[in-house]
């Protein structure tokens, strides 16, 4: 299907299912019900986790195939956020030329990074990204300010020129739209106790998503992909097999740099403003932690990573004292102290405890990351019941 | 004129002179082997002439263009492949994807974006890697990660992939260092046959007289960052001058 092999096509068909289906799968739990918290299917979070997908598939592409560890790639994504924001600002609301031209610019500006870090492999190559990524955080946030707003960032102004748009009504204020369907647009589906919200940003989100995979399984599958691992594994046979590894690995970090910019444009998309902090060091650390989460160099496993990681930042950080207590109010009290007294370091401004407790466990005992944990639990399956040849190892419990 | 000319060729590393003034000729299709003991500078040599190191004075010749300056992989699209001494392939990757690699090289050149087309819809490559797999033996390993091959393997796995690009100068770096005696008699087998049924010419590097003597039909003796002499084997088993060089270096020497 699509010149995919019948096991790619099979992966790509589950992430097309697990995307269209996301409201019902991340809202498992009744409206009102002590669980409803757990409940992702908000349209702001379903934005977020497809969105974050997008920006570690591409980090996989130059990570997982060359093993170049960029620790700057978060300013890929600040720069193609502001390159979309200023054509909402310059241009029209209309996601789509905002989006285009989010990867251009993210893609131009990679290649200048790229061309100079890639002069340096291992630990001095990661410190040139990271310096890189750093300098245009700093600069957003001083020098550039008429670019980028410093502090207070940048959103679209009622009395922005907008030469495609025209004026708008009295009143009315700009938001972001895909030909007139606004982003924010959702439909509710109560079904009993449940409701599934469908948003409009979502799905488009999803849908660039869908095709952003589907490329890289291409990528991941074509010669120039095969070079790319060849690269990690010896690059002193690289060149002496007659090949220039710059140009490869340029080329990935490019690419990389594009899906990076494709992710800040959707950002953008969804929510109309940016400000220099998404491209702070953290944010860079975090794509490396969501790939290697999910398993580097696998092709779901940036996606399956991003999920986790974006969903663990949203629920278990809302988690607060007051839901402990009435969580553990069927214990005696002096057993619910003790109990709340444990957990509470792990959840609300904690969370990030917890995510690098999970991420030590990972990288020590599974480190193929969720995606080997998934084929462990198949083959657990299928040593079980060998005549059953259904279960395939990609059953992973990461959403 | 012979298809590898190396002229007054000098390196120095710091203080140590590395290599002299070294003089060579290979002639085309033949088989000619570098002696020497251990820091004689028959490595330093090799990597001068595949582009690894640039030495300070002299000039290298290949096919009458200068190699010098080029870099490792420019050198090798002029025609010269390496077989390295502990063998350098593609662990991660299976035999047949190792195998394929070279056959793309040859093909599309240094550097080509081919990022959309899937690697199996390469007919001519697929084709031409597992004609290759079947001349080395290897084509009931082709799905096997490289890594886990034997040493031997490994060794057969590296010299197919360097012949797989057609070489006109295949360089050997001590193809049998660590090898059991079965696998060194394989791998001279190898050479062997290679070398008769190819336009090719092959220099190696060698330590094991036993393989030298085999194989080579010119021995250069390199001492002290010169050659020592320069002449057929059996001129060379008898010689004075190796005697010396070797004296207690090999027992095998004469």
């Amino acid at each position: 299907m699509f010149g995919l092999t019948k096991r790619d096509s099979t992966l790509l068909i589950i992430v097309i299912l697990l995307t269209v289906l996301a409201p019902f799968i991340l809202n498992p739990f009744p409206e009102g019900s002590a669980m409803a918290q757990f409940n992702a299917g908000y349209p702001d979070l379903m934005q977020r986790l497809v969105i974050f997908g997008i920006f570690a598939i591409g980090f996989n592409i130059l990570f997982g195939l060359t093993g170049y560890l960029s620790f700057g790639h978060a300013a890929f994504l600040g720069v193609g956020s502001y390159a979309a924001i200023w054509m909402m600002k310059l241009l029209t609301m209309n996601v789509v030329p905002a989006i285009i031209i989010s990867v251009v610019v993210a893609g131009l500006f990679s290649l200048l990074v790229g061309w100079i870090s890639l002069r340096r492999s291992g630990i001095y190559f990661s410190i040139l990204t990271l310096a890189f990524a750093q300098m245009s955080y700093s600069l957003a946030y001083s020098v550039l300010t008429p670019i980028t707003g410093g502090e207070t960032g940048l959103q679209p102004k009622v009395d922005d020129p907008r030469i495609l748009d025209g004026a708008l009504a009295a009143g009315q204020t700009p938001r972001a739209n895909f030909f007139g369907l606004e982003m924010g647009t959702s439909y509710e589906l109560e079904l009993g106790n449940w409701i599934f919200t469908f948003n409009a940003g979502y799905y488009i989100a999803a849908i660039v998503m869908i095709l952003a995979f589907y490329l890289s399984i291409r990528i991941f599958r074509s010669p120039f992909g095969m070079m790319l691992r060849a690269v990690k594994s010896n690059q002193q046979r690289v060149n002496y097999t007659g090949l220039n590894a710059k140009p490869y690995t340029l080329a990935a970090f490019v690419i990389s740099g594009m899906y990076a910019g494709l992710a800040g444009g959707l950002l953008v998309a969804m929510d109309t403003q940016v400000g220099a902090e998404r491209m702070f060091w953290t944010a860079s650390g975090e794509v490396v932690l969501m790939t290697i989460l999910g398993g580097a160099g696998t092709l779901i496993g940036p996606v399956l990573g991003a999920g986790f990681i974006k969903y663990m930042e949203n629920i278990v950080s809302k988690i607060n004292k007051s839901v402990l207590e009435q969580w553990f109010a069927f214990m005696p009290d002096g057993i619910e102290d003790f109990l709340i007294a444990i957990v509470y370091p792990f959840i609300g401004k904690g969370w990030h405890l917890t995510l690098g407790i999970l991420f030590m466990l990972v990288v020590i005992f599974l480190p193929g990351g969720l995606v080997e944990g998934g084929q462990r639990i198949g083959r657990l399956f299928k040593r079980k019941k060998p005549s059953d040849d259904a279960a395939d190892g990609k059953t992973t419990p990461a959403e | 004129m012979g298809i590898l000319e190396v002229k007054n060729v000098g390196k120095r590393f710091g203080g140590l002179q590395a290599l002299g003034d070294v003089n060579l000729s290979i002639a085309e299709n033949s088989v000619h082997a570098i002696i020497g003991p251990n820091g004689a500078g028959k490595s330093t040599l090799l990597n001068c002439l595949v582009g690894k190191l640039i030495p300070d004075t002299g000039s290298v010749m290949f096919d009458g263009q200068s190699v010098l300056g080029r870099k490792p992989h420019e050198i090798n699209q002029m025609g010269i492949s390496r077989v390295f001494q502990t063998p350098e392939i593609f662990g991660d990757l299976t035999v047949m994807e190792n195998m394929m690699i070279p056959c793309f090289a040859k093909r599309d050149g240094a550097f080509e974006m081919n990022a959309i087309a899937s690697v199996a819809s390469q007919r001519d490559i697929v084709e031409r890697a597992e004609h290759m797999l079947e001349d080395m033996n290897m084509a009931d390993k082709r799905d096997m990660h490289a890594a886990a091959l034997s040493r031997g393997d490994k060794r057969r796995l590296e010299i197919g992939m360097c012949l797989s690009q057609e070489p006109r100068l295949l360089l050997l770096d001590e193809p049998t260092a660590g090898m059991a005696r079965a696998d060194t008699n394989n791998t001279i087998d190898l050479l062997k046959q290679i070398s008769d049924e190819r336009d090719i010419t092959i220099a190696i590097i060698e330590h094991d007289m036993h393989v030298v003597f085999s194989l080579a039909e010119r021995i250069t003796v390199l001492a002290q960052g010169t050659p020592l002499v320069e002449d057929t084997p059996d001129n060379i088993k008898g010689h004075p001058k190796v005697r010396e060089a070797y004296l207690g270096e090999t027992q095998t020497a004469a």
